[in-house]
């Protein structure tokens, strides 16, 4: 991650509307060699939006920049030679056989030794054995990892994965992110949307997009530097009921439940501790912590109001 | 149904528009049929015969020809549908009450289209010198015509409408299965989210399309040989002219038929819109293709609709192997509008296939 390197992603202002309907506001993004870029949001955000655009599926109506040195308004063809994107929704062919797919990827890219390329990543992606099985029998987590080996069969040095998780089971997600860091230290550069906190916390750096907006970017720590919030998780009985007398006091900004626990946070630590000070009567038990990336989204969330609907 | 527009449009007014189209446009009683003289002959009587065939509305003299064989290519190329033949001497044979023999040729693969007009020709040689038969001459209209009339349907001379319907089916068969075939080929692409992946990759549309294309142009060749075996083994069609150059000519079709599908399915938004697109197709093709009814007996705005149906042209090329033993050279005048509507359909396909998701 040397400064002096052209960043692989290196956009400005992308825009994009359907029927009118702004779905991306102008997001610029600066993502370095084999970054793991976390891009969140709530649905309808435009996260899916902006990953067509910059891996040429999509041509912006405005904003300008380049993926992997590549014009993002001229050479979307290019960008799709070089570029593995992800879809969000598994989209290859279920009629065909986990081999079939990832011979007929290979053939898409033009790889000139298909049969090799094919039985090495059957075995990378742990599927030798279900090599005649028909895609569309395969369970959740299975399709995923054969999209992820498909859309990654030419090599590429930039990943774009879109919500690669959703609906995968946890021992899946957890090897699936085990790969996403090896790939990582290799080198290729990866951008991944998710709505999973967990995954968040693991990305070398996140954007969260609301409404078409990027509201806020950086490493995790620098997110939540930046947000200014302060957190007390309160744990006890009646947390609900609890939430509720909590929610009304002024330095309160936003009370989340998580689990057993409430998460409760303000921007003003002073005033925060002042107007929970007489809850603390030995019934919960109060706690300062830091805050997670969660407890952020949630607040700028709140702060925008509902304008992601 | 209110917010699918075109399935709306396709279930109230598509039929309105048929109804109206077939309507008018179906006649099974072909009239002013092109007919070629070849005379050697230039008596009153002559010319009293080609006015009164004239008169009779259902034939249209477009010409003489100088000899019979300049009129026969004419019959093979399917530019008329007769020819008269008077002989030498006629006028003065007729008068000397010898009964000279007329010869009509037909073009008869479509015995429908012929039928009337040769019914019609009986009654003109029974009435037509009753009135320049008079006086002296009125012997000579005594119980026979004063001529001979021989009627020659060539090319199906029983009239067997199976030599006429089989070799059509095979155009209808290609129309109807290539265009469906295609046209849900790339909706299915959308329905299933499988394009989103395949428009992520470098694939070039001419790729995706001829992709498309070539596994379909076997499975129609497989449909012609089928075809072509059932006529011969099943119903005994004559085959005069060469299947290879059948085969050849085939392929043009084939392709034609299966860019137009290619071109409704990146029109249509999912699989059902683009099966309605294909009966839109398929409906006209039927009807104005002169596959069901005689083409020269629909009026002149029909038969354009007509001439811009590849099957129109395919029809005729089959009939013209199958039945007249036509060659490349006949063969080539209508092979060439289905070359043209194969390259504007491929260039409308092509053309119209998005490379991105916008």
């Amino acid at each position: 991650m040397s400064a002096e390197e052209k960043p692989v992603i290196d956009v400005y202002d992308l825009k994009k509307s359907f029927d009118g309907k702004p779905a991306v506001k102008g997001i610029s993004l600066k993502i370095r060699r084999g970054e793991i870029f976390g891009f969140l949001g709530p649905n309808g955000s435009g996260k899916t939006t902006t990953i067509r655009m910059l891996c040429g599926l999509m041509k912006p109506d405005g904003g300008h920049g380049s993926c992997l040195g590549f014009d993002v308004l001229t050479e979307m063809s290019k960008i799709k030679e070089n570029a593995g994107y992800m879809t969000q929704n598994f989209s290859l062919y279920e009629d065909m056989t986990v081999g079939e797919n990832l011979d007929f990827m290979a053939r898409l890219y033009g790889i000139s030794s298909r049969k090799d390329v094919v039985a090495e990543n059957l075995s990378r992606l742990g599927m030798t054995g279900n090599k005649n099985q028909l895609a569309g029998t395969l369970s959740g987590g299975w399709k995923q990892r054969l999209a992820l080996g498909a859309c990654m069969i030419h090599n590429p040095q930039l990943l774009l994965l879109d919500e690669p998780t959703a609906g995968v089971d946890p021992k899946a997600r957890f090897d699936f992110w085990n790969k996403i860091h090896k790939l990582s230290a290799e080198g290729v550069t990866i951008l991944v949307s998710t709505h999973y906190m967990d995954e968040a916390e693991q990305c070398h750096k996140l954007g969260y997009i609301v409404a078409g907006e990027l509201l806020t970017e950086g490493s995790p720590e620098e997110v939540i530097k930046k947000s200014g919030l302060v957190t007390w998780r309160v744990a006890g009985p009646d947390i609900w009921l609890l939430s509720e007398k909590i929610s009304e006091l002024p330095a309160v900004a936003q009370v989340t439940v998580f689990g057993t626990e409430l998460h409760v946070s303000g921007y003003d630590k002073e005033a925060l501790y002042r107007d929970l000070k007489p809850f603390m009567d030995g019934k919960w038990a109060f706690e300062v912590s830091k805050p997670g990336v969660d407890d952020v989204f949630v607040s700028l969330m709140e702060k925008r109001g509902d304008e992601g609907q | 149904m209110r917010r699918d527009r075109l399935t709306f449009g396709m279930m109230i007014g598509i039929p309105l528009m048929q109804i109206i189209v077939f309507g008018y446009a179906i006649n099974f009683d072909p009239k002013n049929l092109p007919v070629t003289v070849v005379s050697a002959d230039n008596s009153v009587f002559s010319r009293d015969l080609v006015y009164a065939m004239e008169n009779s509305g259902y034939f249209r003299i477009t010409g003489t020809a100088a000899s019979e064989k300049e009129a026969a290519r004419l019959l093979d190329l399917g530019d008329v549908q007769f020819i008269l033949n008077i002989p030498e001497n006629f006028g003065r044979k007729l008068l000397k009450g010898e009964r000279p023999t007329i010869l009509l040729e037909a073009d008869a693969t479509d015995p429908v289209a012929t039928g009337s007009a040769i019914a019609a020709m009986s009654v003109i040689a029974q009435e037509l010198f009753d009135r320049d038969l008079k006086g002296p001459l009125s012997h000579l209209q005594a119980g026979q015509p004063p001529f001979k009339l021989v009627i020659h349907k060539k090319y199906n001379p029983e009239g067997v409408t199976q030599y006429n319907i089989i070799p059509g089916l095979m155009g209808i068969v290609l129309t109807l299965t290539m265009v469906i075939i295609t046209g849900v080929a790339i909706t299915r692409e959308r329905e299933r989210g499988t394009m989103e992946n395949l428009l992520s990759t470098p694939v070039r549309p001419i790729e995706v399309i001829t992709g498309k294309i070539i596994p379909y142009i076997i499975i129609g060749y497989l449909q012609v040989t089928l075809i072509l075996l059932a006529a011969h083994y099943f119903f005994h069609i004559p085959m005069v002219g060469s299947v290879p150059l059948l085969l050849l000519v085939s392929l043009f079709f084939i392709v034609a038929n299966l860019s137009m599908g290619i071109t409704f399915s990146t029109i249509a938004k999912n699989q059902m819109q683009a099966m309605q697109m294909a009966f839109f197709f398929f409906l006209p093709s039927l009807m104005l293709s002169g596959f069901m009814f005689p083409f020269r007996g629909m009026p002149e705005w029909a038969q354009w609709i007509g001439s811009a149906l590849p099957l129109t042209y395919y029809l005729r090329i089959v009939r013209g192997i199958l039945l007249k033993g036509n060659g490349f050279s006949e063969v080539l005048v209508h092979l060439w509008p289905i070359a043209l509507f194969m390259s504007i359909a491929l260039t409308v396909a092509v053309g119209r296939y998005r490379e991105t998701l916008d």
